[in-house]
This record gives structure tokens, C-alpha cells and sequence, in this order.
């Protein structure tokens, strides 16, 4: 395994409450492995990945937990250690192209900084690797575009050099944190297929954050579905895509519009995600379930085999057998 | 951003093929700022041609032409031991233009240097160096610098240094401030995130992002340096003589002015010009980069 969480929980404190944002998480990345991690706003997508950049507030707490990286535990190290891992070994592309670029320096520069920090060489062959690394994100006439500013480019090409920038060391693993929710359909396509592409011919991982599980269908091998700061449940896209077992993924999946069918009414999952400052003691999502049980108000259910033949589907769920 | 200036009456100037420079138009369209350009415009070519437009030594003492009247032979008369103050005047421009713009750009470098460390790092730092800036805001400004002066000893280096140091606080503000909105942005972020080093990200990220508030106070400071390097000097703090300053011209020259009034007379409104001119320009600026007063 590349990369391998476990059992991590976060916690953020503010002047008068602790809030626990993630709980228990437990997630492994293979090398060459794309996974991706879904859940609604404030799953604690993001705060996973900050957490594997070493990238959270000063109010942050780890109480448990480790996060391994080549077998290294990534909470251990020091300042310098960290940022000599950031870039370097895990890059990270972020959801906004258009504010991730520094707006008054010019792309082969940006490029250049990032490679010239990261590897043995000058600034002046930093910068001609800049130019190849724009090629490599299929970037027509690079040498033009590397002399541009962020301003004149659109809001694709910008996510092509936000993708160049982050896979310019090259690192390992690649953290894609909603990487097309800012774009339309057909450049969101063209971004996956080159993400795909570079992963496959350079054996990166990539952690795909998302929302929509289009996304996940299209390009992941194995997704992590998350609600409230837990996984609630894992398996290949196949698995859980096609048999969904934990009913919050079943409501996900039911919620995607049918484009077959436009009169049919959007359908939503009833209630809000819960208040995390004061944690329900069952299930997270049991306050939201339809079928939901008196146990489920009283115990936490634990992630486990979804299906009785060996799989590497898992749940969270006390009616797994449904 | 030229888009947003296209205003209904500049349609006409746009439909002919010659294209209008925004800043130039908005210029132009406040005179008191030409006027001002119009002084600066005066000040610099006085400084860069003063060997030129003089055929006079500014130190050279000549006691047989002592307390001439203006006349065409010396265009502001002569001093106590017959210098032209004319060429005195233009020698000081040289002075003055130098030693204002020194001190600010001086001042501007250091401040925003300090300013950008202070936020980007925040903390204890921080801390510390905003409570200095504040004890040396605390003090009337022109107090400050003759203390400093004095203290320092009477010449212009140590003139200049004192003006630095009372300007510094205000820049060490602007780049705080402007740091700390940059700190949060989603590119500074990222190159935290590309494992770019704490001083590249301030050197490169943040420093270059906030300068433009800091180059409106700039020019804003320049007209007032040139104005606190003169009251040193008028004080007996700055440059000495026979230096060809302005306020030590006027110093020296005010207690002639009932009997020889073209004295302190001309010196000080070459100074008056030159501040005003400054400040004019500086108003003018501002104007012209606030989006909110876009007339």
C-alpha cells in the first residue's frame, strides 16, 4: 500500500466546543490506484486530505489514528520533513483553477518554481521542463501558454496547469480535490480521461475527491463513500455502484437525475447531516435512514464484510444483510 | 481592466481607430493632477539640467555680489556671501528630488518587507513587531525624526535615516494588512501545498500582491519627506551649509527677509511647488486606481 489511513480522527476546537470531523476513518491507496472518496459537503473529504498534507488549522487535534505513507507515519514528521513531502512525493490539485494560480506571475514560472524546488536542476532547465510538463497535460503550444498570465487562459487550460504544477516533481500520489466541479461537462470529461492517462503512464495514485458520483464511475477503481466524518462504506466502483449496501449510498445513488425521465421530480435524502459537536451515539446516519432500527439509535454499527463471500466490500451498516 | 472605463461619451473616441490609454484619459480629466504632473515635470528636468540652465558654481562665495536684488544677471538675487540663489534652487531640486525619493522607496522596501513577514507568519512575531511600529507611531512624527536626528548627529545621512524610520510603521501596516487577505488566498495555499518554502511563498507570492496600496502611499510620502528633510534642515538638523538645500536656505535666510526679502523668499516656494506638487500627484493616483471614485 502507498498510502494507508487508519483508524484517524480529527478533532477542531473552538472557544466553547470540540467538534469531531472525522472518526475512525480507515482508507488505503495502492500505487496506481485511483480511488475515489464521495460524500456531501462537510463529510470531511477535504479535511482527510488536508490531514495527509499536514495542512491543518492550529485548532486541529489527532487523537488517533496513523496515517502511513511508504511507510513512513506522515503525523510524525517535522516541519521540514513535511514540506519536503508536499509537491515532492503527494501534489494536490485543487477545486478553484481559477484562484489556485498566483495571478501576476506567468506560467512557465509558476511551473518552474515548483520544479526547480523540487529537483536538482536550474531555474533555466527548470524552466524548459516546465514547457515539456505543459506538453504532457496537452497543452497546445506550450511555449505561447507558458508565457501567459493565469488571466488569459480559460478555465480548463488553467485546470491543465494546476494538474501540471501539481504532477511536476513528480509525486506519487496525486489528492484531486473536486478537480471539475468548476468546469462544464465536456472539459470535466477531458480532465478525467488526462488524469487517467498520466496515472496510468507514470504509476501515480490518485485520492479523487468528489461529490458526484458520475465522476467516481468514470475513472475510480475503488471508492470510499463517507457521511459525517466516517466511512460508511468501500469497495471496487462495481461493488458499489451496482449493489449498494449502506442506505445512505443507496439514497446517493437514487438522488442522481434520470435524464431518460425529465418530468420525474429530483429526489433528496430527508433531514440534515448531524450537528458534530454533539455526536448521535448510534449511527450517524440512522436520525435520516428509512430503515433504520432501535439499534441503530444505540450503537455505532462497525465497518464489515459486506457480502458473506471474501470481497473487499465493506459497510457500516446494521442491516447489511438487506 | 480597460473594459470598465468604457463609459456612453467615450463610444465616439473608441469608433475612430485611435485608442485612448485609460490612465491618460482619467488624467486628463482632472487638472489639478496635471498640474501637479505639470510641477514634478519642472522639479526633475531643474535636477537633471541644473549645470545647464545655471552657469554659477552653488558653492562658490563671491562677497563682492553679496544681497544682489533679482536682476537679469542673478533671477533671484544672491545670499550673504553673493551665491546665486537661482542656481541654488536647482542644485537643491536635485537634492531634495533625491533625498525624498531615497528616503520613501527606502522606507516603502523595508516596511513592506517587515509588514509581509509579520502577517504571513503571525504568532508572537507578529506580535512583537506591530507593538514597536505602534510605540513609534505614538510620537508626533516630526518630534520622532529630530530626536533621531539629534541624537544621531546633524547631516543629511542621519536627516534621511530618521525620516525611514518614522515612515516605516505605515508601510509595515499596509503589507500586514494586505498579507494577511493574500495569506488566505487559494494560490498562496497552494504553493504551500507544492512544498514551496515560507520565504519563497513572501518573496514571491505575497510581496508582489501587495504592493499597490503601498506604491499610493509612496507617492503620497514622497511630497512629505521632501517637506520633513527641509524642516530638519531649516532646523539646523539636516544637511549643513554650504550644502544647497532648501530649508537650510531658508533658515539661514529668513532673518534677512525684511531687508532682503528674495532670500528666504524663493527657496521657499521652490519648496512650497515641489510638495504641492507632489501631494497633487499622489491625490491624483489614488483617485485614479480606487475602483469606487471610477467618475
Amino acid at each position: 500500500m502507498l498510502l494507508e489511513i487508519k483508524e484517524l480522527t480529527v478533532e477542531f476546537s473552538s472557544m466553547h466546543d470540540r467538534i469531531r470531523a472525522l472518526k475512525n476513518v480507515s482508507l488505503s491507496i495502492a500505487k496506481g490506484e485511483i480511488v475515489g472518496v464521495v460524500g456531501e459537503s462537510g463529510s470531511g473529504k477535504s479535511v482527510t486530505a488536508l490531514t495527509i498534507l499536514g495542512l491543518l488549522e492550529k485548532n486541529a487535534t489527532i487523537p488517533a489514528g496513523s496515517i502511513t505513507y511508504k511507510g513512513r507515519n506522515i503525523l510524525a514528521l517535522d516541519k521540514k520533513e513535511l514540506q519536503a513531502l508536499r509537491g515532492k512525493e503527494i501534489g494536490m490539485v485543487f477545486q478553484e483553477p481559477m484562484t489556485a494560480l498566483h495571478p501576476t506571475m506567468r506560467i512557465g514560472d509558476q511551473l518552474a518554481e515548483v520544479i526547480h524546488r523540487h529537483r536538482k536542476i536550474s531555474y533555466r532547465e527548470a524552466y524548459q521542463q516546465a514547457v515539456v510538463s505543459l506538453a504532457e497535460v496537452q497543452i497546445n503550444d506550450p511555449e505561447l501558454v507558458a508565457r501567459k498570465f493565469p488571466f488569459e487562459l480559460s478555465g480548463g487550460m488553467r485546470q491543465r496547469v494546476v494538474i501540471a504544477l501539481a504532477m511536476s516533481a513528480p509525486p506519487d500520489l496525486l489528492i484531486a480535490d473536486e478537480p471539475t466541479t468548476a468546469l462544464d461537462v465536456t472539459i470535466q470529461h477531458e480532465i478525467l480521461k488526462l488524469m487517467q492517462e498520466l496515472s496510468a503512464k507514470r504509476g501515480t495514485s490518485i485520492m479523487l475527491i468528489t461529490h458526484d458520483l458520475g465522476v467516481v464511475a468514470q475513472v475510480c477503481q475503488r471508492v470510499v463513500v463517507m457521511y459525517a466524518g466516517e466511512v460508511v462504506e468501500t469497495g471496487t466502483t462495481e461493488e458499489v455502484l451496482r449493489q449498494p449496501k449502506h442506505p445512505y449510498t443507496q439514497a446517493l445513488i437514487g438522488a442522481l437525475p434520470d435524464l431518460a425521465e425529465p418530468d420525474q421530480p429530483l429526489s433528496a435524502i430527508p433531514g440534515e447531516t448531524p450537528d458534530l459537536r454533539n455526536r448521535p451515539c448510534g449511527c450517524v446516519f440512522a436520525s435520516r435512514c428509512a430503515h433504520s432500527l432501535p439499534v441503530c439509535l444505540e450503537e455505532p454499527p462497525v465497518l464489515e464484510q459486506a457480502l458473506l463471500e471474501a470481497s473487499s466490500h465493506q459497510v457500516a451498516c446494521w442491516r447489511r444483510d438487506m | 481592466m480597460s473594459g470598465m472605463t468604457a463609459k456612453p461619451e467615450s463610444i465616439s473616441t473608441m469608433a475612430t481607430p485611435k485608442t485612448v490609454n485609460p490612465f491618460w484619459y482619467k488624467i486628463r480629466r482632472n487638472p489639478l493632477t496635471l498640474f501637479g504632473l505639470f510641477l514634478l515635470l519642472v522639479i526633475l528636468f531643474a535636477s537633471l539640467f541644473a549645470p545647464l540652465l545655471s552657469s554659477y558654481d552653488p558653492t562658490k562665495i563671491n562677497i563682492t555680489q553679496r544681497f544682489a536684488p533679482p536682476s537679469a544677471e542673478h533671477w533671484f538675487g544672491t545670499d550673504e556671501v553673493g551665491r546665486d540663489i537661482y542656481t541654488r534652487i536647482l542644485y537643491g531640486a536635485r537634492l531634495s528630488l533625491g533625498v525624498g525619493v531615497a528616503v520613501v522607496f527606502g522606507a516603502g522596501l523595508v516596511g513592506t518587507v517587515i509588514g509581509a513577514i509579520s502577517g504571513y507568519f503571525g504568532g508572537k512575531l507578529d506580535q512583537l513587531i506591530m507593538r514597536l511600529m505602534d510605540i513609534v507611531l505614538a510620537f508626533p512624527s516630526l518630534v520622532l525624526a529630530m530626536a533621531v536626528a539629534a541624537t544621531l548627529g546633524p547631516n543629511l545621512q542621519n536627516a534621511m535615516l530618521a525620516i525611514a524610520i518614522i515612515k516605516i510603521p505605515v508601510y509595515v501596516r499596509l503589507a500586514r494588512a494586505e498579507t494577511l487577505a493574500l495569506r488566505e488566498k487559494l494560490f498562496v495555499k497552494a504553493a504551500v501545498t507544492f512544498g514551496i518554502k515560507p520565504w519563497r511563498i513572501i518573496a514571491r507570492h505575497i510581496i508582489p500582491n501587495a504592493l499597490s496600496p503601498v506604491v499610493i502611499q509612496v507617492t503620497l510620502d514622497i511630497g512629505d519627506a521632501i517637506l520633513l528633510v527641509a524642516t530638519l534642515g531649516f532646523l539646523g538638523l539636516g544637511a549643513q551649509p554650504p550644502t544647497p538645500e532648501w530649508g537650510a536656505m531658508i533658515s539661514i535666510g529668513w532673518k534677512y527677509l525684511l531687508d532682503y526679502w528674495w532670500y528666504p523668499t524663493f527657496p521657499g516656494l521652490a519648496l512650497f511647488l515641489a510638495s504641492c506638487g507632489f501631494n497633487l500627484i499622489g491625490d491624483g493616483i489614488r483617485d485614479i486606481l480606487d475602483p469606487k471614485a471610477n467618475r
